[in-house]
């Protein structure tokens, strides 16, 4: 392995990117039997509604070491569970204002809605959050309160 | 001690082009939990499978993670294939290999890397999965059909000839819809109303059929294979059990002031009447707000001469309330209201009429007997201009931005009617677009065109204005590039169709979603058009999208072949994965159940033990597992962190995060 503290690697911010199962994950599905690419920095995870998502995991991912979380969703009123995305909306706009009094800067996060046709837009979505994030550079914030493995 | 087996799928070359699977499985190997993994061509063939079955038994197995394509395609077989080899389908991942990462990466070293990352994630949340059991809930042999249209009937015709009850809940007094409105129909130009009412006959007739007509449908409680539905049976003053069709009473009320919306309120009816003459029910209906003896309490006229009493003004609303297993939802469609469009001046001239006046004006049980004449003077008009678009393909905010689709062929058709019943009338038609795909619509269109003479015009109008008694259509011929002006005695307007405005209420207490023009929404454009996304809903006819009868009578044999296939089994396994309570934990705040979309949350009254002996009985919530669908929108509305959700724990998805965030 080279020494990666002598060789300045170039930036590749981690993203977490939470998909809800119905629009969302089956728009990243269509992204990739579209072919079309995005970096490999982005990861998701599949959860049944964007309303699954606790404001918890997206502190639990900031203060891991998440350069970006990103929320994704059916459209408003195209929600599989009629009312899910609503509650996301109102929360997330809830969370991220509070995450960015706390330093963590608003570009580093987002809520986003992507149909299962989607998949171009699911693939420019996270182009484009990638290099939102790889411009603000690492994140440092949260990661100094980090909870000691084991914990 | 947790014993994870890994399987890392090639799918050909799909996933070993870009990442190189050997070496993640050579990674994970070394994973802390794992014993076995192993790498494999095609994990879904048969071989595949068997694979993971032996290594489920040969290694004692506690969780599997395929990573493969996404789970949308193979989680289910995977599940089956651990389920046969004795381990709880529950404790399968998947990690999407394919999808998310090889194909959308073209750099190997790049994709293998997040391959590994996304296997480990997936293998941080089997070593928290628990074994689940779908559970069962059984099928009510009974379908609703909302909406007796000639979707409604086909579809009950269909459920029920297959042995299923079946009832229609029709919120008008007959059955028929928009179709026993219609004179003749493209592209065979038959009676509508010839082969309409044997249909509706059939329906009266069938054993296995219910017409609950003059209702609508109040609420609705329940899932798929169980739903609850309250009906309105609204009041009709007159009991459907005695009345026999006999119409005495319609001949002999002295209010016959009431306006015919059979006819399109062309002309008037009596107060207590029978919409037409083949309507099913055969039976009267009294209008409370043009019957005489509901008004000042004088007349009863109906009551003296109904030779079996059926007439009974005190007659309430009443509700029942019966189960379903499925519900197919045909409510159908309305004209929009030309009201706004001033330029066509409908409000101002009489003789500015829509297609579907003109459809009651051409019917021989019509107001004219089916003599074409002029609402104004009761002349025959000589000069008839259609206009088409009205109020569709519109973005003006005004109409409809959408094609209605079926007003070119009917427009074709009303233009070919009267130059063969008039052949001395002159018919022109203004046309934006002539769309007539399907089969032997264009050459039913061009029939119009070349062996009946009509005049097409490419062009919009401008205006629509009375000079003299003449109606002057001023409007735009594209193709000879000049302003053109129509003298004509008739106005014909092809105005859009619209859904039926209660398939709101309908959509909300079905939880059914709706598009931006109240159109239903199916759960898969093109591989699940009949369905909606609620489990149990299944949709048929214009309620879904515009189309002419072929097209809605296809649809609702669809429909019906669903609903069949849902109501000959006995029971349906239910998803696990669904929201339980820490009862220790929840103080009954009843937040959850504000934000749950299906009412799956209740409270019950539980004895907990404080110690020293003393016991409290406090209120915490109960979640339906056979209602609740698994959104998980309670989970975090919990102010006390009691509700999680089985499948999707909050502690499998931080592990997830863990797993990610683990440079
Ligand atoms: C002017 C005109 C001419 C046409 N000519 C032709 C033609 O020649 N050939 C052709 O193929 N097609 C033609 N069509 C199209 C045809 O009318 C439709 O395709 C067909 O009627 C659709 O049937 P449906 O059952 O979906 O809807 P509808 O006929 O609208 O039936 C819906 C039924 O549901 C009932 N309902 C609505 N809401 C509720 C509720 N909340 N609760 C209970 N019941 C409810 C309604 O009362 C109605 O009985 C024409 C349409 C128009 C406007
Ligand atoms: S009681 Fe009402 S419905 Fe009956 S005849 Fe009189 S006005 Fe007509
Ligand atoms: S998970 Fe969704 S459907 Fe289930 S109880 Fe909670 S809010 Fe209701």
């Amino acid at each position: 392995m080279q020494d990666v503290s002598t060789e300045k690697k170039e930036f590749t911010p981690n993203i977490v990117a939470f998909c809800c199962n119905w629009c969302s994950y089956a728009g990243a599905d269509l992204a990739g039997s579209s072919r079309l690419t995005y970096p490999a920095n982005v990861k998701i995870i599949r959860v049944p509604c964007s309303c699954r998502v606790n404001p918890m995991f997206v502190l639990k991912a900031f203060q891991r070491g998440a350069d970006g979380v990103i929320l994704c969703g059916c459209h408003p009123g195209d929600c599989h569970y009629v009312t899910g995305n609503y509650y996301t909306r109102r929360r997330m706009a809830l969370l991220y204002s509070f995450l960015n009094y706390m330093g963590i800067e608003k570009e580093r996060t987002r809520v986003e809605w992507v149909s299962a046709a989607e998949g171009a837009r699911f693939a420019s979505v996270m182009n484009d959050f990638v290099k939102q994030v790889t411009e603000l550079g690492e994140n440092k914030r949260l990661t100094d309160l980090r909870v000691k493995e084991g914990e | 001690m947790q014993r994870i087996g890994v399987f890392i799928c090639w799918c050909g070359s799909n996933i070993a082009a870009t990442v190189d699977v050997e070496k993640v499985a050579e990674v994970i190997k070394s994973e802390p939990g794992v014993v076995y993994a192993a790498n494999y061509q095609y994990m879904c063939s048969e071989n595949g499978q068997q694979l993971v079955k032996q290594a489920i038994k040969e290694h004692n197995l506690t969780g599997i993670v395929i990573g493969a394509c996404s789970p949308r395609m193979h989680e289910a077989t995977f599940r089956k294939a651990a389920e046969a080899a004795g381990l709880n389908p529950y404790m399968v991942e998947v990690a999407n290999i394919r999808e998310h990462c090889s194909w959308i990466h073209k750099d190997m070293e790049e994709a293998t890397e997040k391959a590994v990352i996304l296997v480990r994630t997936a293998i941080a949340k089997v070593k928290l999965n628990a074994p689940l059991m779908a559970g069962e809930s059984p099928v009510v042999k009974r379908a609703l059909v909302i909406g007796g249209g000639i979707a409604g009937i086909q579809a009950a015709l269909d459920i029920a000839d297959a042995g299923f009850e079946v009832d229609i809940v029709e919120k008008n007094a007959t059955i028929g819809g928009r179709m026993a409105q219609i004179d003749k129909t493209f592209p065979t130009l038959d009676c509508s109303a010839c082969i309409l009412t044997p249909k509706m006959v059939d329906c009266a007739q069938h054993e296995k059929i219910d017409i609950l007509s003059y209702s609508e449908v109040e609420d609705v409680k329940g899932f798929v294979g169980n739903f609850n539905v309250k009906i309105r049976r609204k009041a009709r003053f007159v009991d459907e059990t005695k009345c026999t069709g006999c119409k005495i009473c319609m001949e002999k009320c002295p209010s016959k002031k009431g306006l015919n919306e059979f006819n399109m309120n062309l002309n008037t009816r009596p107060a207590i009447y029978i919409p037409f003459a083949q309507a099913i029910p055969n039976v009267a209906v009294i209008d409370p707000t043009q019957c005489i003896k509901m008004k000042t309490g004088k007349c009863g006229i109906c009551q003296k001469f109904c030779g079996v009493g059926a007439i009974d003004y005190e007659q309430k609303d009443t509700f029942i309330e019966r189960q379903y297993g499925a519900i197919v939802v045909a409510t159908g469609f309305k004209p929009i209201s030309v009201d706004n469009f001033n330029e066509y001046g409908y409000n101002d001239n009489k003789d500015v009429i829509t297609s579907l006046e003109l459809e009651r004006l051409m019917n021989a049980a019509g107001p004219t007997n089916g003599v074409l004449l002029r609402p104004s003077d009761g002349e025959h008009p000589k000069v008839i201009t259609f206009i088409q678009c009205v109020g569709s393909r519109d973005t003006s905010g005004c109409g409809k931005p959408y094609c209605s689709k079926i007003c070119c062929m009917y427009t074709a058709k009303h233009a070919m009617l009267i130059r063969e019943k008039y052949p001395d009338t002159e018919v022109h038609v203004f046309y934006i677009d002539v769309r007539t795909p399907g089969k032997n619509y264009d050459e039913f269109f061009r029939r119009a065109v070349e062996q009946y003479g009509v005049d097409y015009i490419k062009g919009m109008v401008g205006k629509v204005y009375n000079e003299n008694g003449k109606l002057m259509v001023q409007g735009s011929n594209l193709i000879d590039n000049e302003q053109i002006t129509i003298e004509s005695d008739l106005v014909v307007l092809a105005a859009a169709i619209e859904p039926e405005p209660s398939v709101r209420k309908i959509a909300t207490l079905l939880t059914a979603s709706i598009d931006t023009n109240n159109f239903l929404t199916e759960s898969h454009a093109k591989l699940r058009p009949v369905e909606s996304p609620t489990a149990g809903v299944y949709l048929a006819g214009v309620c879904q999208g515009p189309k002419d009868i072929p097209e809605t009578v296809s649809q609702a044999s669809a429909c019906a072949a669903k609903v069949i296939g849902l109501l000959v089994k006995d029971k349906l396994k239910t998803n696990p994965c669904v929201a339980t309570p820490d009862e220790t934990m929840c103080n009954g705040c009843s937040q959850c159940a504000n934000v749950c979309p299906y009412g799956a949350i209740t409270y019950v009254e539980k004895e907990f033990r404080l110690g020293g002996g003393k016991t409290e009985i406090r209120r915490v919530a109960s979640v339906n597992p056979a209602v609740c669908q698994g959104c998980g929108a309670c989970t975090v509305t919990c102010p006390s962190g009691a509700m999680d959700l089985k499948g999707f724990s909050s502690k499998q998805i931080m592990s997830e995060v863990e797993a990610i965030c683990k440079m």
